[in-house]
């Protein structure tokens, strides 16, 4: 690893300054949810980590979650790209094509072999011998195959690697399948939503960079620090919901007072993710905040749970509460909370939905 | 040598050329061409490699959730097909949306145009004309002289601004570490921008990279969240409160404010980077206008922006409808998208079929059985395409035709037709732009032109956010804050059969939903996009479609090297992920199932 500058040496080549250095890493620490007496020690890691190298492949998606990767803005997507990770390979950014795009792909899997990041977006399709995504010629499921073999760790990038997203959706008809059923022996980290959340995505990397190591993840393999709580629990809407008031209809008196959408099909009680918390493009806002329902995009097979408009039925508005509350205690309470969450939602999922058929388990 | 229908001739003799992957394009595409023994491409075959199948995926779902699924059949021109969604259900169910809803639809539209046209042409494109290796020759203090020249009013323009980008770059570059631009055409003769402009484009690259992350946060206030924000069948579903308790929870003043002055980032770096760049850049490049394939001979555009809500009538729309065909643009044709005998799909060259072969369908009506084979004069295998036989099928995509025409979609079409028509806004910005430019109007007809027009409607696409704006604020004003119409929201209020189409001029071009509802539930969907246009095989009687006429007669510096292929490629801004998801309504068997 030797010959991999490190993240630091690169930055003040680059001409950044030791002072915008530690700003920078004090963003890195907030945007990880760290207190400020992180900041040395992320300081730290960034003036002795190598600059690794990350190949970024693409099977059937939508480039959403590439879209999102460049809405960074703490940090930068400039500043991730030249100065933080080696965008080695990615269709979507990269000058060169064909051969030569390649060539590229062979050099750093040869280079770099063991030290490198797979990120990928999308999933491989299955069916057709798998030529319902073709890259080179053959299909894509290869590319993801070999470049997974001497990679460090793969990122599972939004819903569609996470768990098939919408092409999945039923019938499946290319039978489009998520990166772990396909990709066996390599530590995986799924970072779900459709997209995930800009920040999220870089948080995910830059903490793999500072501790080099793996976020902790939870029974599904999102990581904790990001996907361990409902949006339900930290939505600022809850009061309404606790208070009884709803949203009725769209554009009603409550909708123009801000009520809970609960009764507009949203999906925040059943979904882990933190668009409530991070919220969207610097903050600005999430779903609910701009009056629709969270329609469960970072939850495993949310096309198929029946309309977005639907209420999660079956329960009482205050059944619903009970279970949170369940939950709420075990989350707090337990270590490998993550898991405890994971098992009261999945039965409360499965209460909801006993007239559909079981998904497999991830 | 052929000569095809629409007047291209093909001559698939000499050296065959072969660009799989096409990078810096939504989605998957391969592109073979064969060049003659002096480097002019004779033959071109543009194949898309992916496919998704929404269409099926969609039928017996509820019309009111289908915005969301077909908004994700792009997450890079995101919320375009939601909106050709929830129009298509409107115009089924007969729903009418409130004037809010269709001023701050129009909006989050516009915002799309704009943020889509600056990363493609920053972020996809500028590579095929900025060598930013080349930048690192370039002297700052001459940098800053070009940046005064060209946008003197962007305030970014120091020599120590430059000086500053040029370290960072030529560290980067001597790190080794070359990422992104690694094993790009650096020394490749077809760069011809000194190395001021590339060190100021290049710097324009970074800039936009850091804007971009802003406009598209217009779609973050009135949808939660970009990419993929909210759409609702009847509205908006953001509510609007600007007087009362609660109007943190809606739009308010505070959200309004930032609306605006995001609409006028976008109109500054329209007017100070993105326009002035286009020229500076086209200016090294007038010499080279290939590429105009079918622009100058057939065009179609749906139109779009409507002044009023519900009223898609052509003379209320502030884009273009029309079509143009046989180079005529003397006589706009009027569009109808209900019409069966107007837009039909052909799958003679596509990886489907038919029951009858040749035949082209209307969507309404459309089937897709996949077919995947191969022809053969194929080289290589089923799963390791060597070289694709274009005279059988080849593309995951359709060939789409307007009365039979391939056509080109997309800005230049939209401002060809403008212009045809006489409309005002885009005859004043061409008129200008090639007065500046010193050029005479076929130099339109090119991918200098296609480029160009594109950034001639993100600047008008800019005024029209601000009129939109202020229209909506009036609106406000005049007491109107209503922003959905809920009358037809319940199922039980709907005829037990509608159909309907929804039409949007997506950033690449027109872009059709046409849908069929049943007993409540999706019965038929299907779309009809920009790049199934554009990229579209070749159809039943041999024509070409756009990408394949446009880089025919191209002449590449080093054959080898793909930079000529990409630029003229790159300029309809691909993207492939829309193009190929077409599946079909009638059956659940579609495919061989072959699980590995």
């Amino acid at each position: 690893m030797s010959q991999i500058e490190t993240f630091y040496e690169v930055m003040r080549k680059q001409g950044i300054t030791r002072r915008s250095f530690m700003k920078y890493c004090s963003l890195t620490a907030s945007a990880l949810g760290l207190g400020p007496s992180f900041v040395p020690q992320i300081a730290h890691a960034m003036e002795t980590k190598p600059r690794t190298p990350v190949i970024w492949v693409n099977g059937l998606e939508c480039t959403c979650c590439s879209e999102s990767f460049i809405r960074g803005a703490h940090p930068l997507a400039k500043d991730v790209v030249l100065s933080m990770i080696s965008l080695d390979y990615s269709e979507t950014l990269m000058a060169a094509a064909g051969h030569h795009a390649e060539a590229a792909l062979e050099e750093t899997i040869e280079k770099y072999k063991g030290n490198y990041i797979l990120a990928v977006e999308g999933n491989p399709p299955l069916n057709e011998d798998g030529m319902f995504c073709i890259v080179g010629g053959k299909p894509f499921v290869e590319q993801l195959k070999h470049a997974a073999k001497h990679a460090k760790a793969v990122i599972s990038w939004g819903a569609c690697a996470s768990y098939g997203c919408v092409q999945a959706a039923k019938p499946n008809p290319t039978q489009a399948t998520p990166v772990h059923k396909v990709i066996t022996d390599k530590p995986i980290i799924k970072v779900p939503g459709c997209p995930p959340i800009a920040e999220v995505m870089t948080g995910v990397i830059t903490y793999m960079l500072t501790f080099d190591r793996l976020p902790e993840l939870d029974r599904q393999g999102r990581p904790a620090m990001f996907y361990g709580q409902r949006i339900h629990d930290k939505c600022y809407r809850r009061p309404h919901f606790d208070a009884g008031q709803f949203v009725e209809t769209w554009d009603d008196e409550n909708a123009r007072k801000g009520y809970c959408l609960y009764k507009m099909g949203c999906k925040g009680p059943t979904t882990y993710n933190a668009c409530s918390t991070v919220r969207w493009n610097e903050g600005v806002s999430f779903p609910i905040q701009s009056g629709h329902g969270c329609i469960g995009c970072s939850e495993d097979g949310f096309w198929d749970q029946g309309s977005f408009y639907d209420r999660v039925t079956d329960l009482t508005q205050f059944g619903i509460e009970k279970n949170a509350d369940q939950i709420g205690t075990a989350a707090a309470g337990v270590v490998g909370a993550g898991v405890a969450a994971h098992a009261a939602i999945s039965a409360l999922k499965a209460a909801q939905r006993k007239t559909q058929d079981k998904k497999e388990e991830a | 040598m052929v000569t095809t229908p629409n007047g291209f001739n093909i001559d698939n003799t000499g050296q065959r050329i072969v660009v799989d992957p096409v990078t810096r394009i939504e989605g998957h595409m391969r592109c073979e061409v064969n060049v003659d023994e002096n480097g002019v491409i004779r033959n071109a075959v543009s194949t898309g490699t992916m496919w998704r199948g929404l269409e099926v995926i969609l039928k017996g779902r509820d019309p009111r959730d289908a915005w969301a699924f077909t908004e994700r059949i792009c997450g890079v021109c995101t919320g375009t097909h939601a909106l050709t969604s929830v129009r298509a259900v409107e115009d089924a169910l007969g729903i009418e949306i409130p004037d809010n809803a269709n001023s701050i639809r129009n909006i989050m539209q516009l915002n799309l145009e704009i943020h889509d046209h600056v990363v493609h042409f920053y972020h996809l494109h500028a590579l095929d004309w900025v060598n930013p290796v080349n930048a690192l020759r370039a002297d700052p203090k001459a940098t800053s002289e070009l940046q005064q020249m060209v946008g003197p009013n962007h305030p970014l323009s120091s020599p120590g601004y430059f000086r500053d980008v040029q370290n960072r770059l030529k560290q980067f570059v001597e790190s080794g570490q070359l990422g992104i631009f690694k094993n790009g055409y650096w020394d490749n003769p077809a760069y011809k921008l000194p190395p001021e402009a590339d060190l100021m484009a290049t710097t324009h690259y970074l800039e936009a990279l850091d804007l971009q992350k802003e406009i598209v946060k217009v779609h973050t206030i009135f949808g939660g969240k970009n990419p993929h924000p909210n759409w609702l069948v009847g509205g908006v579903p953001c509510p609007i409160n600007v007087h009362s308790t609660g109007a943190v929870g809606a739009i308010n003043m505070e959200r309004l404010n930032l609306v605006s002055s995001i609409i006028d980032k976008c109109i500054e770096f329209n007017k100070n980077v993105y326009l002035p760049d286009v020229i500076a850049i086209g200016g090294f490049y007038k010499n080279w206008l290939y590429g105009g394939g079918l622009s100058s001979k057939a065009c179609l555009a749906y139109g779009d922006i409507p002044e009023n809500p519900n009223d898609f009538s052509p003379d209320q729309l502030h884009l273009p409808r029309g079509a143009i065909i046989n180079g005529n643009l003397n006589e706009v044709h009027d569009v109808d998208v209900r019409d069966p005998e107007q837009v039909q799909e052909f799958v003679d060259h596509s990886w489907y079929e038919y029951d009858e072969p040749g035949k082209g369908l209307h969507p309404w009506d459309g089937v897709t059985q996949a077919k995947y084979e191969l022809g053969p004069n194929t080289k290589g295998t089923r799963t390791n395409i060597q070289e694709l036989d274009e005279a059988a099928k080849y593309s995951w995509i359709k060939a789409p035709r307007w009365r039979g025409h391939a056509m080109e979609v997309g800005p230049l079409a939209r401002y060809v037709i403008g212009y045809a028509k006489g409309h005002e806004d885009i005859k004043d910005q061409v008129d200008g732009l090639l007065r500046t430019m010193d050029l005479p109007f076929d130099a339109l007809f090119s991918t200098l032109g296609r480029t160009a027009a594109r950034a001639l409607e993100s600047e008008y696409c800019g005024r029209l956010q601000k009129h939109f704006f202020d229209k909506l604020v009036t609106n406000i004003k005049n007491g109107d804050e209503s922003t959905a119409n809920v009358a037809k929201w319940d199922p039980s209020t709907w005829p037990k059969e509608a159909i309907g189409v929804g039409m949007t001029e997506a950033p690449r071009g027109a872009l059709g939903h046409w849908i069929k509802i049943k007993d409540g539930r999706i019965e038929n969907y299907q779309c009809v996009v920009p790049t199934t246009w554009n990229g579209s095989p070749r159809d039943t009687e041999g024509n070409i479609g756009a990408f394949e006429a446009s880089l025919l007669d191209t002449q590449m510096e080093r054959p080898e090297e793909p930079v000529e292929i990409l630029r003229t490629l790159h300029s309809f801004d691909p993207c492939l992920a829309c193009s190929t998801h077409v599946m079909s309504p009638d059956g659940e068997e579609l495919t061989t199932v072959k699980v590995r």
